[in-house]
C-alpha cells in the first residue's frame, strides 16, 4: 500500500513539475501574469506531493514495512526509532528523495518570496529549479525508486550500517550537507535566468545572496559535522582522511567561498561578471558531482558503477547541465563583459582576485587527487589511490598563503592603498611575532611554528578590525566599547560576520595544525588495575564488562583518569585505591547484521585537547589492549568550523536595515 | 592587450599547477593490488607504497602482545603474502575476513604494514580476487 501511494506521490510530483514548467515558460513568453501565478502554485503543490512521499517513506521505515525494498535493506526489527527515522538518508534511494524534497522546498520558498517581485527573472529561475527537480523525480521513477517492492517481504530486514547508527551526529550531518548542496541551485537558477532574460545583470547575486550564504553555511556545517562524526565513531583518532566522500563536500564549499568574495567585487566595481557566472556554475556542478561520487557506487570500483543505471544517468545529467550552462554563457557573452578593468595596484580588490585564484587552485588540486584514481582505473585499468601526502603537500602551503591574504585583505581598504593604511598591518604582525616567540619558547619548531605564526597573524587581523570598528562606533555614537562590539553586527552585519567567519577559520586551522603536529598515540596491553600514562594523563584500566542492548552486544572497558601525580604523592598506596577524577568507557559493539565488531571510542575533551581511547581487544581473562591518543586542540576545529557557519547565519539574519 | 595578459597569467598558474600536481601525485600514488599482482610485480614492487587487499588466511594470525608484533597471511585465493605489523590488530580485524593492508613490500618476502585500513563507507570493499 505504502509502495503504491509513494510511487503515486512521486509521479504526481513529476506531473506537477512538468505542468509548472509549462505554465512558467508560456506565462513568461506571453507576459501572462495569470499563467505565471499558476506556475507558482504548481511549485508549491509539488512540495506538498514530495512531502507526502517523504512522510510515506518515514511511515514505512518507522513501521518496519519490509515489503518496501529500501526499508528491508536498511532497517531491521531491532533498529531503534531515531535511527529508523534517520534511515531516510541512510542509502541511495532515500537520499535522492531527500534531495528532491529539499529542492522542492527551496523552489517553493523562491515562489512564495518572489511572487510579486523580479517578475522578469523569477519565472525562468523557477523553471530551471523545476528542471533540476524533474531529473531527480525521473531518477526515482526509474532506477532509484525508494518505494520499489520486494516480494515476498522478508521476515527481517538487513539493518542500517552499524557505523551509521553509532552516533547522533549521523542524524544531522547528511541533512546539513544536502541543504547546502541543493541550496546552491538557487543562485545557479537566478544566474541562468538573468542571462537568458538579459535582466538583473549585477543584481542576481545580490538578490540571491541570502540563499548563497545560507547554502554555504549549511554545507560548511555539514562538512564539520561529518568530520566530527568520523572522529567520534571511526576510532582512528583522526577527522579528515582526504577520502573522496569528504572531498566531494569540500570542493563545492571552496568554490562557493571564492564566489562569496568575488561577488563583492562585482557589486562594488561592476567587474568579474563572467567570473562570477563561472563560479556559480562550477559550484552547482560540483554539488551534482559530489552526489554522483558518493551515491553512484563508483568509489568501490569503476566497474561496480555500471551495475546500476543511477551512475551513468547522473553523469549524463552533469554533462547536460554543463553543456546548457556553457551554451547560455556563450549565447549571452555580451551580457558578461566588464565595464572596466581591475586596478593593478595593491588593493582589497586585487587581493580578492588573488584569494579567488588560490581557492580555485585548492579546489582543482582536490579535484585532481579525487578523480585521478577513477580515471586511472577507467582508462588504464590500474587500481590505485592518491594518498594523503599528495593532498597535504599541496593544500597546506595554499591554505597558509590564503591565511596571509586573509589577514592583509581584511586590514587594507578598498581602492589604492596609502602608506597610512599599511600601518594597520603593524599591530597584527607584532602580535603574530609575539605568538611565534612564545611558542618557540614552549618548544614548537620548524614548519609548525611558521604555520602557527601565520594563523596568529590571520586571527589578530580580524580582532584588530573588530577593535577598530568598535572604537569608531563607540566614539561616533557615544556607546561604551563593550556594547559597541555587538552593535557592529547591526551596523554592517555582512562585513563583521565575514571577519567572524575568518576568525572561525583561523581557530579551526590552529586545531588542525596542533593535532597534526603533536598527536601522540600508543597502544597499551593492560591487566585489570594496571596504570599507564598517555601525555599528561595518568590512567588506570578497571576491567571490562559485557552489556546487552536491544539491538547489539557491547564489550565496555572502564578506564579511569587519576590525578597525574597520584603515584608519586604516596608511593606506598596501591593504584587501585586512588580515587578517579573521571572514567571513560571505550567499547566494542557487536551487531547481529555485522560479523565484525565496531569499536566505539571514548573521548574526553578540554579546551587544550582530547584524550581519545579505543578498545582494541579484550581477552577472556579480562586483560585488554587499549589505544590511547592525546590529540591537542581538536575541539578548536569543531568550535571554529561551527563559528564559521554561525557567522554565515549572522550575516543574513534580518537586521534593522532590511 | 588585457586578454593577452590574463591568458598569460592563467597559463603561468596552470603550468605551475600541472607541475606541482604531477610531482605530488607521482609520489603519493598507492597501488591497489591483490597478493597475486604484488608477487607478479616482483622486484618492481620493492620499497614502493602499496595497498594490498585480500582475505586473512584462517589460522595464520600470530599476535604477540609482549613484542606487540602481529603476523598473518593475506590471500586472494591463489597467491598468499605474509604481513608483518607492529601494533595491536585493529578492532575490525578477523581471520577469514577481508583486510586492506597499506605498507611496503620487503625484499625478504614480507609485506611490512604501516596500517591495516578499515574504511568507513559501505561502498568500500577489498578488491575481489581476480583469477
Amino acid at each position: 500500500m505504502v509502495s503504491i501511494l509513494g510511487t503515486a506521490a512521486i509521479a504526481t510530483a513529476l506531473l506537477l513539475a512538468l505542468v509548472g514548467l509549462a505554465y512558467l515558460l508560456r506565462g513568461r513568453a506571453r507576459d501572462d501574469a495569470d499563467l505565471v501565478r499558476r506556475g507558482h502554485r504548481a511549485v508549491v503543490a509539488l512540495l506538498v506531493a514530495l512531502t507526502a512521499a517523504v512522510a510515506l517513506l518515514e511511515v514505512a521505515l518507522i513501521g518496519r514495512d519490509f515489503s518496501v525494498r529500501y526499508v528491508a535493506a536498511n532497517i531491521n526489527t531491532a533498529t531503534p526509532l531515531p535511527f529508523r527515522i534517520v534511515g531516510l538518508w541512510g542509502a541511495l534511494e532515500g537520499s535522492i528523495l531527500l534531495w528532491a524534497w529539499v529542492q522542492a522546498g527551496y523552489a517553493a520558498l523562491v515562489a512564495i518570496r518572489y511572487r510579486s517581485r523580479h517578475q522578469e527573472t523569477v519565472p525562468l529561475a523557477l523553471a530551471v529549479l523545476l528542471g533540476i527537480t524533474s531529473f531527480f523525480l525521473l531518477l526515482m521513477l526509474g532506477p532509484a525508486n525508494p518505494f520499489a517492492r520486494i516480494f515476498p517481504p522478508p521476515p527481517e530486514g538487513r539493518g542500517l550500517n552499524p557505523l551509521l547508527q553509532n552516533h547522533p551526529l549521523m542524524a544531522v550531518h547528511p541533512p546539513f550537507l544536502y541543504l547546502g548542496y541543493v541550496g546552491f541551485s538557487v543562485p545557479y537558477a537566478f544566474a541562468t535566468a538573468a542571462l537568458l532574460t538579459r535582466s538583473m545583470r549585477d543584481q542576481w547575486m545580490t538578490v540571491t545572496r541570502r540563499w548563497t550564504v545560507a547554502a554555504w553555511s549549511f554545507l560548511g556545517a555539514g562538512i564539520v559535522l561529518g568530520a566530527w562524526w568520523s572522529y567520534e565513531v571511526l576510532g582512528w583518532g583522526g577527522y579528515w582522511a582526504w577520502d573522496p566522500v569528504e572531498n566531494a563536500a569540500l570542493m563545492p564549499w571552496l568554490v562557493a567561498t571564492a564566489f562569496l568574495h568575488s561577488v563583492v567585487v562585482q557589486e562594488r566595481r561592476r567587474l568579474l561578471r563572467l567570473w562570477n557566472h563561472a563560479l556559480v556554475i562550477v559550484t552547482f556542478l560540483l554539488t551534482l558531482f559530489g552526489t554522483f561520487l558518493t551515491r553512484s557506487g563508483i568509489l568501490g570500483s569503476v566497474h561496480d558503477f555500471t551495475q546500476s543505471l543511477v551512475g551513468p544517468i547522473f553523469l549524463l545529467f552533469i554533462g547536460a547541465v554543463l553543456t546548457f550552462s556553457v551554451g547560455v554563457l556563450l549565447l549571452r557573452r555580451d551580457e558578461v563583459r566588464d565595464d572596466g578593468t581591475l586596478p593593478a595596484y595593491l588593493s582589497r580588490e586585487s587581493l580578492f582576485l588573488l584569494n579567488n585564484v588560490l581557492l580555485l587552485v585548492l579546489a582543482a588540486t582536490v579535484f585532481i587527487g579525487t578523480t585521478f584514481p577513477l580515471l586511472a582505473e577507467a582508462v588504464g585499468g590500474v587500481r590505485l589511490s592518491v594518498g594523503p601526502p599528495y593532498f597535504n603537500r599541496l593544500t597546506v602551503p595554499l591554505a597558509l598563503a590564503l591565511l596571509v591574504l586573509m589577514a592583509t585583505a581584511t586590514l587594507l581598504p578598498w581602492g589604492p592603498v596609502s602608506l597610512s593604511a599599511l600601518r594597520r598591518l603593524a599591530s597584527p604582525v607584532v602580535v603574530s611575532l609575539g605568538c611565534v616567540l612564545a611558542l618557540a619558547g614552549a618548544g614548537v619548531r620548524g614548519f609548525t611554528l611558521g604555520a602557527f605564526g601565520v594563523i596568529a597573524l590571520a586571527a589578530a587581523a580580524q580582532i584588530a578590525e573588530f577593535h577598530r570598528g568598535a572604537r569608531g562606533l563607540g566614539r561616533a555614537e557615544g556607546r561604551p566599547y563593550l556594547l559597541a562590539l555587538p552593535a557592529l553586527f547591526g551596523a554592517n552585519s555582512r562585513r563583521y560576520a565575514g571577519y567572524l567567519a575568518h576568525l572561525g577559520l583561523a581557530l579551526a586551522l590552529a586545531g588542525v595544525a596542533a593535532s597534526s603536529a603533536y598527536r601522540a598515540e600508543n597502544d597499551h596491553a593492560l591487566r585489570r588495575g594496571e596504570t599507564f600514562r598517555a601525555g599528561r594523563y595518568l590512567l588506570r584500566y578497571d576491567g571490562a564488562a559485557l552489556v546487552r542492548r536491544p539491538d547489539r552486544l557491547e564489550v565496555v572497558a572502564a578506564v579511569s583518569i587519576l590525578p597525574s601525580g597520584a603515584l608519586e604523592a604516596s608511593p606506598g598506596r596501591p593504584a587501585a585505591a586512588v580515587p578517579a577524577l573521571a572514567t571513560l568507557y571505550p567499547s566494542e559493539r557487536f551487531y547481529p547484521q555485522q560479523r565484525t565488531p565496531i569499536p566505539t571510542p571514548a573521548v574526553r575533551s578540554t579546551w587544550r585537547g582530547d584524550l581519545y581511547l579505543v578498545l582494541l581487544a579484550v581477552a577472556p581473562d579480562g586483560s585488554a589492549v587499549v589505544k590511547a591518543i592525546v590529540n591537542p586542540l581538536v575541539p578548536w576545529i569543531w568550535t571554529g568550523g561551527l563559528l564559521m557557519a554561525l557567522a554565515g547565519v549572522a550575516s543574513i539574519w534580518p537586521g534593522r536595515r532590511s | 592587450m588585457r586578454e593577452t595578459r590574463i591568458l598569460l597569467a592563467a597559463a603561468v598558474v596552470l603550468a605551475a599547477l600541472v607541475y606541482v600536481v604531477a610531482g605530488g601525485i607521482r609520489d603519493a600514488l598507492v597501488y591497489y593490488l591483490t597478493p597475486g599482482e604484488l608477487l607478479a610485480q616482483g622486484e618492481r614492487a620493492v620499497k614502493r607504497p602499496v595497498r594490498v587487499g585480500g582475505l586473512v588466511v584462517p589460522g595464520s594470525k600470530v599476535w604477540d602482545p609482549a613484542t606487540r608484533q602481529l603476523r598473518f597471511r593475506l590471500t586472494d585465493g591463489s597467491a598468499t603474502v605474509t604481513v608483518q605489523y607492529f601494533g595491536a590488530p585493529p578492532g575490525l580485524f578477523r581471520e577469514g575476513q577481508g583486510a586492506i593492508v597499506e605498507g611496503t613490500w620487503d625484499p625478504g618476502g614480507v609485506l611490512r604494514a604501516r596500517s591495516i585500513v578499515v574504511k568507513h563507507s559501505e561502498e568500500y570493499a577489498p578488491p575481489s580476487p581476480r583469477s
